[in-house]
């Protein structure tokens, strides 16, 4: 018998022939020292425990599963449960990883924390998650994220931290994560990199990946709970994919569970127009791993669009990859258009305005409701 | 043997040392690459470094990353660098090798990029991006094709790590002198020519030094214990200002820095 789905990644950081580690030498021994004591960590019943406490008094865990009653109606085909990340302390799923992180600096007894953000969730968690343990904190945002995302930035400079804008490239998600490179390069013997999606080299898809998972095992038992099967399809939206890869990972052992990826469609099809690699990306290396990845004839990182910062990446987890290549997950893509549709009926509908990223997925949610029909 | 063998030991022979510059391709154009190159080597430098421009270079400093992006946005291709590389290897009395990206070299196909380097007078290839236990399925197309593969050691390196390094490094060993990105630094950290001075007495390899050097005074604390010294943001800044000065100014200046460095590392 084969191993199951979930028995990945390798000791290598590979999942299938993806992830690995493509980064310079002088990080090496930083991220070797990352994945002994986050392997010391996950034994460590008072590191889960530590943990465990901060998820439920200091985020609020478990974040509801709500069934939205009336979009269920509107699309009249299957039920639509919403895992509510929202209702997290900082407002979404960043925050899961954040304080993982934050407890895996204190145990290497680093003082200083760098991280990327795009939308400025995982900026303003990794903030919070700072101000929580007095660690320092500088994030790196760039320009055009910091004038479409200015109240987030506000945020991080109330919680303390510093953040400093990138200039370099299309401005955005894939030039801050090179710019918090570069600054680790610099100062790993006393930093410690946030990174905020299930991407980058080996440990941080495993270790992110982890962190998140706590989103699926809890809709696995609130389904349970309150309808007494699991559910036959769980949508969620993918840009580097870590609230994906959280809430999927619980379920990619059950076989009977469709599980569908949305990444972001953009305006079109067209390379440059949309953020969506795989549904149209080749196998290639991005900051530090081997996945799908959206890049030109000649191995350069091409220029990608979403309406929402947080999907706005030419990259994607080697996780996702992995499932895609296995069949696993299906993946699709939602457009900017269709995205601001979704908002706008969760938002009349249920008095829940969701994410612009959370909108990709509700859309193809909508869609799968209609189309597996009212029993399910 | 690859010609960087080959240059190594006539230097060694002559009880000299080498200086490696770097120079980004394309920047601005590729015909003046081929002049700085050629000016370069008449003053003396033994070996250069030909930057292939890549569009996430994270381990490069702003000046070499600015050139990178210069290069791009000019829409060039790695088909035009190497043809352009095939016209001035015929020419050139010192090898050339590739910085280059792993994410460049893997969409061409390992083969692919080997021999089509080869094949335009390159004579191997310094992958910042590839350590050591990803690096075994294209050390061995390397190795075949007699193409250096040029490995790093970097201070955090710990010393077992280092000389397995050693180990699978062809032509010469890049010893990066900071905790860091490139580019100009006042100065650098002393415990380097510890470090060097320590592997050099365990291994053969030629072992040369590069990241924030720029100064002759660089030079004489390092060139003791290094086979060679690599300088690259301090002759590329000078290339990012040839619109403003002119070719002939910035060839001069970059001539006049190169007799400086040389004549500081074989005093």
């Amino acid at each position: 018998m084969s191993d199951p789905i979930s028995a990945v990644p390798n000791s290598s950081g590979r999942f299938g022939e993806f992830g690995g580690r493509y980064v310079p030498e002088t990080l090496t021994r930083a991220l070797d020292e990352l994945a002994e004591e986050y392997a010391k960590a996950r034994q460590d019943p008072q590191f889960q425990s530590q943990l465990t406490d901060l998820f439920n008094t200091f985020v609020g865990r478990p974040s509801p599963l709500y069934f939205a009653e009336r979009l269920t109606e509107h699309c009249g085909g299957a039920e639509i449960w919403l895992k509510r990340e929202d209702t997290n302390h900082t407002g979404a799923h960043k925050i899961n990883n954040t304080l993982g992180q934050a407890l895996l600096t204190l145990r290497m007894g680093k003082k200083r924390v760098i991280a990327e953000t795009g939308a400025g969730q995982h900026g303003v968690a990794t903030a919070t998650a700072c101000a929580r343990f007095g660690l320092e904190c500088i994030v790196y945002m760039g320009a055009e994220d910091i004038r479409r995302q200015a109240p987030n930035v506000f945020s991080m400079k109330l919680l303390g931290a510093e953040v400093r804008s990138v200039e370099s490239g299309s401005r955005t998600l894939r030039d801050a994560i090179n710019e918090a490179m570069r600054d680790w390069m610099s100062s790993v013997e006393t930093t410690h990199y946030i990174i905020g999606s299930v991407v980058g080299p080996h440990p941080f898809p495993l270790i992110v990946r982890d962190f998140q998972s706590i989103i699926g095992q809890e809709t696995r038992q609130q389904s349970l709970e309150n309808f007494g099967c699991l559910p036959d399809r769980v949508v969620a939206c993918v840009g580097g994919g870590s609230n994906a890869a959280g809430m999927f990972y619980p379920f990619v052992d059950d076989s009977d569970v469709e599980l569908l990826g949305v990444e972001a469609g953009g305006h079109s099809d067209q390379p440059g127009d949309h953020a969506s690699p795989l549904s149209f990306g080749e196998h290639g290396i991005l900051h530090g791993s081997y996945s799908y990845v959206m890049q030109n004839e000649d191995g350069q990182t091409c220029d990608v669009h979403s309406i929402s910062a947080g999907l706005d990446y030419p990259g994607v987890g080697p996780e996702h990859s992995y499932w895609k290549d296995t069949n696993r997950v299906q993946y699709t893509y939602c457009q900017d258009a269709e995205a601001m549709d979704a908002f706008d009926t969760l938002t009349r509908i249920e008095g829940i305005l969701p994410a612009l990223e959370s909108s990709h997925a509700i859309a193809k949610a909508m869609e799968c409701a209609r189309e597996l029909g009212p029993e399910k | 043997m690859s010609a960087v063998d080959t240059t190594f030991e006539t230097l060694r022979s002559q009880g000299r040392k080498a200086f490696l510059p770097f120079v980004t391709a394309g920047d601005p154009n590729l015909n003046f690459t081929g002049k700085v190159l050629k000016e370069l080597i008449s003053r003396g430098a033994s070996l250069c470094e030909l930057g292939i421009p890549y569009s996430d270079p994270i381990a490069d400093g702003p000046v070499i990353q600015a050139s990178y992006t210069r290069v791009l946005d000019q829409n060039q291709k790695l088909a035009d660098i190497l043809k352009a590389a095939q016209t001035w290897t015929t020419e050139l009395s010192a090898p050339i090798v590739s910085m280059v990206s792993y994410s460049i070299i893997h969409r061409q196909g390992l083969e692919n990029y080997v021999t089509s380097a080869k094949a335009a007078g390159i004579a191997g290839a310094i992958v910042p991006d590839l350590l050591v236990e990803e690096s075994a399925a294209f050390a061995e197309i390397c190795r075949r094709e007699d193409f250096s593969l040029i490995q790093l050691v970097t201070p955090t390196t710990p010393r077992e790590r280092a000389l397995q390094i050693c180990e699978t490094s062809t032509g010469f060993l890049y010893f990066v002198s900071v905790t860091g990105i490139t580019g100009e630094r006042t100065e650098l950290p002393p415990e380097v020519v510890e470090q060097v001075g320590w592997l050099k007495a365990r291994t053969d390899l030629p072992i040369c030094i590069g990241f924030g050097i720029s100064k002759p005074e660089h030079v004489k604390m390092l060139a003791p214990v290094a086979d060679g010294l690599i300088v690259g943001s301090a002759i590329v800044r000078k290339i990012a200002e040839v619109e403003e000065k002119g070719e002939q100014a910035v060839l001069a200046e970059i001539g006049a820095l190169a007799d400086e460095l040389i004549t500081a590392i074989n005093s």
